[in-house]
C-alpha cells in the first residue's frame, strides 16, 4: 500500500514538472517583450537592457526556468499588474472561497446524486426511478447561468428568503456566509448531482444483478445490507472516478456561478485576470489549477486502492 | 414425513414475449441426510426448481404456484422477512460460479462471519473464530491467513470451498448445490464432492445437487430426478437408475457420457428442446425419441411407477440398457 502511494506520488511529481515547463514556455512564447513594455515606448536600448538584466531575462532559458521554479516554490508569484498586490496574497484570499463553494456543491451532489442513484437502481422501472432519471436529465441539460438566475429570482426576489448575491467570509459570520453560499452551492451542485445520479444508478444496476448480490441474498441478509454494503461497495469505484473527472467541470462551473452570484472566488479571479491581461495572475491561476487537478487525481487513485483490494494488493497494476 | 416436500410446483417468468414456463408440475421429496440429484440439460428447469425453495428468483417477474413444505412449514406463502431467517440458516445455497459468487470487496473471513453474525447472533470475534474453523472444515490450508485474503487471491477450487463454508456455516437442514463442480478442474471436483459427503455424514444435511454430469450423480447422489423441458421424466435411486434407465431421455444422457462412447464417438441426442413458451398435450421428448409412436403425440405420458421407488413418464419405457 505504501509502495503504491509512493509510486502515485512519483508520477504526480513528474506531471507537475512537465506542466510547469509548459506554463513557463507558454508565457515566454506570448508575443511582445515584457522588458520593452515595462520600459515604455520611448526608452533607450540601455534602459531596456537594464530591465532585462534586473528581471533575469538576459539569462539563458534553462537558467530562467530554474529562477521561476525557485520563486514559485517559495511562494513568489510576482505582483498583479492591476493593483500591484502580491499574487500570493490574492490567491490566499480567493482560493478558500472557491474551496468552500466547491466543497458545498460536492456535498450537495454526493448526497442528492448518490442517494437518488441508489433509489433509482433499487426501484428500477418504477415511479421513483422515472422521477430520478427525469430530474437527472433536466439537471444535466440546464445551464448553470440560467439555473442561477432562476434561483435568484425565486429565492431572493419572489420569496425573499435568501440574499441575491455577495459574500461574507465564514470567519466573520458563519450564518451569513452559509446563507449566501447555499444557493450558489445548489446551482453548482445540480449538474454534478445529475451526472453522479446516472453513474451511480448504472453502477448499482450492474452490481445488483451480480452473482455476489445473489449470494448475499442467499445468506438471508436484510435488503439494507445487500444494497448498502454488498452492492454499493462495488459501485463506489465508479462514483469516485466520476468525482475526480468532474472536478474540471466544477472549476469551470465555479467561474460562471461566481460571476452570477458575485462571489470573489478563484473562478471570478480567473475571468477578471484574463479580461485585464493580468499575466502574473493568469500564470499563477493556471499553476494552481494544475496542482489542484494533480492532487485530486492522486487522491482518487488512493481512494481506488482503498475501495478495490485488487489494486491495493497488487501494488497498482490492474489484472 | 419428509424433510422437504415439493408438490405440483410450477414456475414461470414473465417476459416481453409472454410467460416462459420453466418448471411444470414438479413433485419431489427430500429426506434428512439424503443427497438428491436434479439432472438434465441446460434450461430443463433444474436450477429454477431448486431456487424456488429459498425463493431466490426475481420477485418482479416470477410466477410460482404449488406447494413447498420444509418440516411441514409452507415456504411459498412465507413473507419475505420470515424467509430471510430461513435463507442461509435452514436452507443455504452453493452457486455455480465460484469466480463471481463471492464479493470482491470483502475478505473471505468477513463473508463467512457475516452469515454467522446474522443467524447465530455471534459477536465479531466469535464469528471470526468460527469462520476460521469452517475454513478448516472445508479443507482450506492455513485458514488463519486465508481469513484476511480477498477472493481474487484464491483459486477457483478454494473459492468454491469458501462458498461451501458460507453455506454450511449455520448447519443448514437443506443445502442446495447448483452445479458446484462444473466450473472446477476435474482434479478439484472430487475434493469438493468429498466435502459434501462429509457434511452429510457429520451433520445429516440433506443436499439437492443440481448437475448435468451423470458421473457426479453416480459418484455421490442417493436418488436422482431427471428433468426434461420443465418436467420430471424419471425418478429413481441412483443404482437403479443406472442399472435400468426407463425413460429414453435418461438413456440418451447416459449414452452421451464419455465412458459410454462407441468407437471414440459420443452419442448425441438428436433434435432440439421444445420451446418453453408452448405446452401442447404431448410427450415433450417425442420428436427426439427413437421409441416414439403415435400415442406419444396424442397425450402426455404421466409420471408412473415402474418399479419400487422408480418413476418414469413414458408410454414405451425401456427395460434396461
Amino acid at each position: 500500500m505504501l509502495w503504491f502511494i509512493l509510486r502515485r506520488c512519483g508520477s504526480a511529481v513528474i506531471v507537475l514538472f512537465l506542466s510547469s515547463v509548459l506554463i513557463f514556455l507558454g508565457i515566454r512564447a506570448l508575443p511582445g517583450d515584457p522588458a520593452t513594455v515595462m520600459a515604455g515606448q520611448e526608452a533607450s536600448p540601455a534602459a531596456i537592457e537594464a530591465i532585462r538584466h534586473e528581471f533575469g531575462l538576459d539569462k539563458p532559458l534553462p537558467a530562467q526556468y530554474v529562477d521561476y521554479v525557485v520563486q514559485t516554490v517559495t511562494g513568489n508569484f510576482g505582483r498583479s499588474t492591476q493593483d500591484q498586490l502580491p499574487v500570493i496574497d490574492i490567491l490566499a484570499e480567493r482560493i478558500p472561497v472557491t474551496l468552500e463553494l466547491s466543497a458545498l456543491a460536492m456535498l450537495v451532489a454526493i448526497i442528492v446524486g448518490v442517494g437518488a442513484g441508489i433509489v433509482a437502481a433499487v426501484r428500477r422501472g418504477r415511479f421513483a426511478d422515472y422521477v430520478a432519471t427525469g430530474f437527472g436529465l433536466a439537471g444535466l441539460s440546464v445551464p448553470h447561468f440560467w439555473l442561477g438566475l432562476l434561483g435568484i429570482l425565486l429565492f431572493a426576489v419572489t420569496w425573499q428568503v435568501l440574499p441575491a448575491s455577495g459574500y461574507v467570509p465564514f470567519t466573520e459570520d458563519p450564518g451569513q456566509n452559509l446563507q449566501r453560499m447555499i444557493l450558489p452551492a445548489l446551482v453548482l451542485g445540480t449538474g454534478f448531482a445529475a451526472i453522479l445520479m446516472r453513474q451511480t444508478r448504472s453502477a448499482m444496476l450492474g452490481a445488483l444483478s451480480a452473482d455476489y448480490v445473489r449470494t448475499a441474498r442467499s445468506k438471508g441478509l436484510p435488503e439494507v445490507k445487500v444494497v448498502g454494503a454488498h452492492a454499493l461497495r462495488n459501485s463506489l469505484t465508479t462514483v469516485v472516478t466520476v468525482l475526480g473527472l468532474q472536478l474540471g467541470a466544477l472549476i469551470s462551473g465555479a467561474v460562471v456561478t461566481e460571476q452570477i452570484f458575485v462571489i470573489p472566488g478563484f473562478g471570478k479571479l480567473t475571468v477578471d485576470a484574463v479580461l485585464t491581461r493580468n499575466y502574473p495572475v493568469i500564470q499563477a491561476v493556471v499553476l494552481v489549477t494544475v496542482v489542484g487537478y494533480v492532487v485530486v487525481n492522486l487522491l482518487v487513485d488512493i481512494a481506488y486502492a482503498f475501495l478495490n483490494p485488487r489494486i491495493r494488493l497488487s501494488g497498482g497494476g490492474h489484472d | 414425513m419428509s424433510l422437504l416436500e415439493i408438490t405440483d410446483l410450477r414456475v414461470g417468468f414473465r417476459t416481453e414475449d409472454g410467460l416462459v414456463q420453466a418448471v411444470r408440475d414438479i413433485s419431489l421429496t427430500l429426506d434428512e441426510g439424503e443427497i438428491l440429484a436434479l439432472c438434465g440439460e441446460s434450461g430443463c428447469g433444474k436450477s429454477v426448481t431448486a431456487m424456488s425453495v429459498p425463493r431466490l428468483l426475481p420477485p418482479d417477474t416470477t410466477e410460482l404456484s404449488g406447494s413447498i413444505k420444509l418440516d411441514g412449514r409452507e415456504l411459498t406463502t412465507l413473507p419475505e422477512s420470515e424467509l430471510r431467517r430461513v435463507r442461509g440458516k435452514t436452507v443455504s445455497v452453493v452457486f455455480q460460479e465460484p469466480m463471481t459468487s463471492l464479493n470482491p470487496s470483502f475478505t473471505v473471513g468477513y463473508q463467512i462471519a457475516e452469515v454467522l453474525r446474522r443467524h447465530e447472533g455471534l459477536s465479531r470475534q466469535g464469528a471470526a473464530k468460527r469462520a476460521e474453523e469452517l475454513l478448516e472444515l472445508v479443507g482450506i490450508p492455513a485458514p488463519g491467513r486465508r481469513m484476511k485474503e480477498y477472493p481474487h487471491q484464491l483459486s477457483g477450487g478454494m473459492r468454491q470451498r469458501v462458498m461451501i463454508a458460507i453455506a454450511v456455516a449455520c448447519s443448514p437442514r437443506v443445502l442446495i448445490a447448483d452445479e458446484p463442480t462444473t466450473a472446477l478442474d476435474v482434479t478439484i471436483q472430487a475434493g469438493v464432492l468429498d466435502v459434501f459427503r462429509d457434511l452429510r455424514d457429520r451433520l445429516g444435511t440433506a443436499i439437492i445437487l443440481i448437475t448435468h454430469d451423470l458421473g457426479v450423480v453416480a459418484d455421490i447422489a442417493d436418488r436422482a430426478v431427471v428433468m426434461y423441458a420443465g418436467r420430471a421424466v424419471e425418478q429413481a435411486p441412483v443404482a437403479q437408475l443406472f442399472a435400468e434407465p426407463r425413460h429414453p431421455y435418461t438413456l440418451g444422457l447416459m449414452k452421451a457420457l464419455p465412458s459410454a462412447a462407441v468407437n471414440g464417438r459420443l452419442a448425441e441426442i438428436p433434435g432440439m428442446v421444445p420451446s418453453p413458451m408452448s405446452d401442447p398435450d404431448e410427450c415433450a421428448f417425442h420428436d427426439r425419441c427413437p421409441r416414439a409412436q403415435d400415442d406419444c403425440r396424442l397425450s402426455r405420458p404421466p409420471l408412473e411407477r415402474q418399479a419400487d421407488r422408480h418413476l418414469a413418464a413414458c408410454f414405451h419405457p425401456g427395460g434396461g440398457k
